[in-house]
């Protein structure tokens, strides 16, 4: 090849400012095989790419090199602009001159030289690059989605009707997630349940759609288009197929007093028992660690009172395979433990708030619970010591959430509108009571957001207080919150009747167990990662995996289902495909010097590289070799660093290329 | 942005005025400007203003401040400080220069001796409280007291000599020299 084309761009200042690009570009006509070379201010916009086009076009050009920014940000734009004027995309090198050089260096005759240098480096790469051909792979048009919360929810009903099977992992024994257990809404006020429950409904029924509950994914092989979900359906102990839901059982298991998890322990449930009555599917599931059957071999009530004999107490875990195209992971979230005790050593608890120590501090989530028509309490106000109207509710923002101190730094977005919104739930059922917010700052963007918050202060009277609170004591059945109004420079004590910490948001337990099964990325607060923050909101760095709602980062329902909606888009795009292009950079073993020593096998990542037998034509086994499977390989070159014949390359990325971009330093 | 080079500075930067400081302080009711406005004063460069409070020769160092701040700013160092910085400028409030007599009275106190001569630190504070404003009364203030608490060995004619001089040298050099 000896007809390339070197484009430098200016990145509106972010290279200019710091990389002489006029000088770039003239340095590179000396180098060997340069035909031309231009620079202009953005080269990824429409002009950039014509540029681009054109001079493919006119000058014949045989290889082009782009230096600009991360490959992860346009080496896909280019190679689209290159392959609209006819050349192999995979003859489009990028020199990264932005992140690697203008943006991590401030002397500019410095920085010139080595973007120089970073473009003479992939002039000799791109010499030796060969016109590759995207690999097809077929598609399986199934997506699995992991949590069966709102986020979901949306996307398994969006998929389903469009006309793809969905198979719906949720891992309790109903879907609806958080949010079935909540209140109502902001800023609307809508009934939580009103509008969550009919669409519980339609994935309990949709056609397309295979729901487990009381399941967990225990695995996933393969790869983009072709996964294979291994799914743990969990011993439920009772056959719903059978069932009718008709109440029998639960209303006869002698086990009265287990603290139910839909009611965060505000209320009580039985050993065998639905979440709650709005269940889907409306079919009970035994608690084991509970079941005197189950734990001692004595009761066993349930199954005599079940007409359908649908009682198994010989239940256990079972193993379902599943054919999978594309996986949508939406677990969601749970709260930041307030007490001392903390699941990691990075969290420290709230030790001064006396979260479980008294009563009658309780978090967001249980309030919620305390104030729903389908809660405990029938949504009656009452407090959980002595179930007095409490007349004076102390409303804490920010318990976990903004504090370095306790290991979260981040703010959870939501609890500012939850916390306006317990305010007014709280008024319109104690008209006689009172109030108190303490805040750090208020933070109600969105549609109708800030108005809803000023209507909790001005028509509901809460009373606000821009101030942390420092510590709660317990005096004669009265809470006393010791905190600070810090807009009138004084310290406020309030004597409560009971307080409600708004809690942080972290991902559910277990998340990032699940991201290292499907090997997608998670940040130090264990949200999972999105591809890029702005322009792959929803992808993750592993095709074929997105990801949707509060498991991705603290967000509220209308975003969850937004992102939800986003992320099932993104699966029917992949499904609009009768086959999937994936990218040919991957390794590629030469047989004939291959001496089957498999080292490539017992190391590579990804069980790409196989065994394989090399037979003639009469079908005698002529040599053994190791063999890269297409469709697994995702190019990450392990294979090549441990063959000791040399016998592995990358595509794209050869010894050979490797060693000329070398060189062309020397 | 931040063209006040002092060491303050650098310990105030992290607050974002949540108020916690403010909220546990039991001296904060009496404050005529409370912890997180002082360290609100010296983020925003008005050292002066808070080195003339009352408050910061209210604080009693309980270091509440200090252990429940979200952002581990060290409000009562900083309070300290203040303290120094307002005995050194002369700005002490008019209300609460007994208060500084005292602490500078105790400082030098424990530094001659090592540990607290009590009669001394009696006398030497009343001298200087009087040079001061002339108070009679507050030359006789508790003086039946004495023989009471002496009984008691809780005041002693001649301070027990410390044990281990050194060691407070030390922590005074090293005082000196982390001086902000």
């Amino acid at each position: 090849m000896s007809r390339i084309g070197v484009f430098v761009c200016w990145c509106g200042e972010n290279i200019a400012r710091t990389v002489d690009v006029v000088q770039v570009a003239e340095a590179s006509l000396q180098f060997p095989g340069v035909k031309h070379a231009a620079h202009y201010k953005y080269m990824c916009s429409e002009p950039g790419q014509s540029l681009i086009r054109d001079k493919i076009l006119a000058d014949r050009l045989d290889g082009i090199v782009v230096a600009s920014c991360s490959p992860h940000m346009h080496l896909k734009t280019f190679r689209g602009a290159a392959q609209a004027a006819g050349l192999n995309p995979y003859l489009v090198e990028i020199a990264n001159i932005r992140e690697h050089c203008s943006w991590v260096h401030q002397d500019k005759a410095k920085a010139t030289a080595k973007a120089i240098d970073l473009v003479r480096m992939a002039v000799a790469k791109v010499r030796r690059n060969n016109a590759l051909q995207a690999i097809k792979v077929p598609v399986t048009k199934r997506a699995l989605i992991i949590g069966a919360g709102v986020a979901g929810i949306q996307a398994a009903l969006d998929i389903a009707d469009a006309g793809y099977e969905v198979v719906l992992v949720e891992r309790e024994p109903s879907v609806g997630g958080k949010m079935a257990g909540l209140s109502e809404t902001f800023p609307t006020m809508d009934c939580s349940q009103c509008i969550l429950t009919p669409r519980m409904v339609d994935v309990g029924q949709h056609p397309r759609i295979k729901l487990y509950t009381c399941a967990e994914v225990e695995s996933v092989d393969g790869y983009v288009g072709n996964f294979k979900a291994t799914i743990r359906q969990k011993a439920r102990f009772v056959d719903i197929k059978k069932c009718t839901g008709c109440g029998e059982c639960w209303n006869a298991c002698p086990q009265k007093k287990i603290a139910s998890e839909f009611d965060y322990g505000m209320g009580n449930r039985r050993a065998i028992y639905i979440p709650f009555p709005q269940a889907v599917p409306a079919r009970p599931a035994i608690d084991k660690q509970a079941c005197l059957k189950l734990k001692k071999g004595v009761c066993g009530i349930c199954a005599k009172k079940c007409a359908a004999g649908a009682i198994n107490y010989a239940d256990q875990d079972q193993l379902l395979e599943e054919p999978i195209g594309a996986i949508i992971v939406a677990t969601g979230y749970q709260l930041y433990q307030i007490s001392a005790q903390q699941p990691t050593a990075e969290l420290s608890g709230y030790g001064e708030y006396g979260y479980g120590q008294y009563k009658d501090v309780i978090d967001a989530l249980q309030f919620e619970r305390l104030v729903s028509a389908s809660g405990p309490t029938g949504g009656v106000i009452q407090r959980p010591s002595d179930g007095k109207e409490p007349k004076h509710v102390v409303f804490i923002s920010c318990v976990g959430s903004r504090d370095n101190a306790k290991g979260i730094s981040y703010c959870s977005k939501i609890c500012c509108m939850y916390t306006a919104k317990h305010t007014m739930l709280y008024k319109h059922k104690v008209h006689d009571g009172q109030a108190h917010v303490f805040y750090m700052d208020i933070r109600s963007g969105g549609k109708n957001y800030d108005e809803f918050v000023r209507r909790a202060i001005e028509q509901d009277h809460a009373r606000y207080y821009r101030g942390r609170v420092s510590k709660i004591t317990e005096e004669n059945g009265k809470l006393i919150v010791r905190g600070a109004d810090t807009l009138a420079g004084t310290p406020v004590t309030i004597e409560a009747d009971l307080v409600v910490l708004a809690s942080a948001m972290r991902p559910a337990t277990g998340s990032d167990d699940l991201a290292r099964k499907l090997r997608i990325g998670y940040d130090q607060n264990g949200f999972l990662s999105e591809s890029h923050p702005k322009l792959r909101p929803v992808e993750t760095n592993s095709a074929g995996i997105l990801i949707c709602g509060a498991c991705h980062a603290p967000k509220d329902i209308p975003e969850s289902v937004a992102q939800a909606s986003a992320a099932a888009g993104k699966v029917l795009v992949m499904f609009s495909h009768k086959e999937m292009q994936r990218d040919p950079e991957i390794a590629k073993i030469n047989e004939s010097t291959c001496s089957a020593c498999f080292a490539c096998v017992r190391t590579c990542p990804y069980q790409a590289a196989e065994k394989a037998d090399v037979r003639d034509r009469a079908g005698n086994l002529v040599k053994r070799t190791a063999r890269i499977n297409q469709g697994l390989c995702m190019g990450c070159g392990t294979c090549v660093a441990v063959c000791p014949s040399k016998s592995a390359d990358l595509e794209g990325f050869s010894d050979q290329q490797i060693y000329a971009m070398v060189e062309s330093l020397l | 942005m931040h063209s006040d080079s002092s060491g303050l500075s650098a310990l105030v930067n992290d607050c974002y005025q949540c108020g916690k400081c403010t909220a546990g302080c039991p001296l904060a009711a009496q404050m005529d400007i409370v912890p997180s406005q002082l360290v609100r004063l010296a983020q925003a460069g008005q050292v002066e203003r808070a080195t003339r409070a009352e408050s910061i020769w209210l604080c009693v160092s309980c270091q509440t401040c200090t252990t429940r701040c979200p952002q581990s700013v060290d409000v009562a160092g900083v309070i300290d400080a203040l303290r120094e910085q307002s005995a050194q400028d002369g700005t002490v409030a008019k209300t609460q220069r007994r208060t500084a007599i005292f602490q500078q009275v105790f400082l030098d106190n424990i530094r001659r001796h090592g540990r607290l001569n009590e009669l001394e630190l009696v006398g030497a504070f009343k001298t200087q409280a009087f040079l001061k404003d002339l108070s009679i009364p507050l030359l006789m203030k508790d003086a039946l007291l004495a023989p009471q608490m002496m009984k008691r060995d809780k005041l002693h004619f001649a301070g027990k000599p410390a044990r281990d001089r050194q060691v407070v040298d030390r922590i005074f050099a090293k005082c000196a020299e982390a001086k902000v």
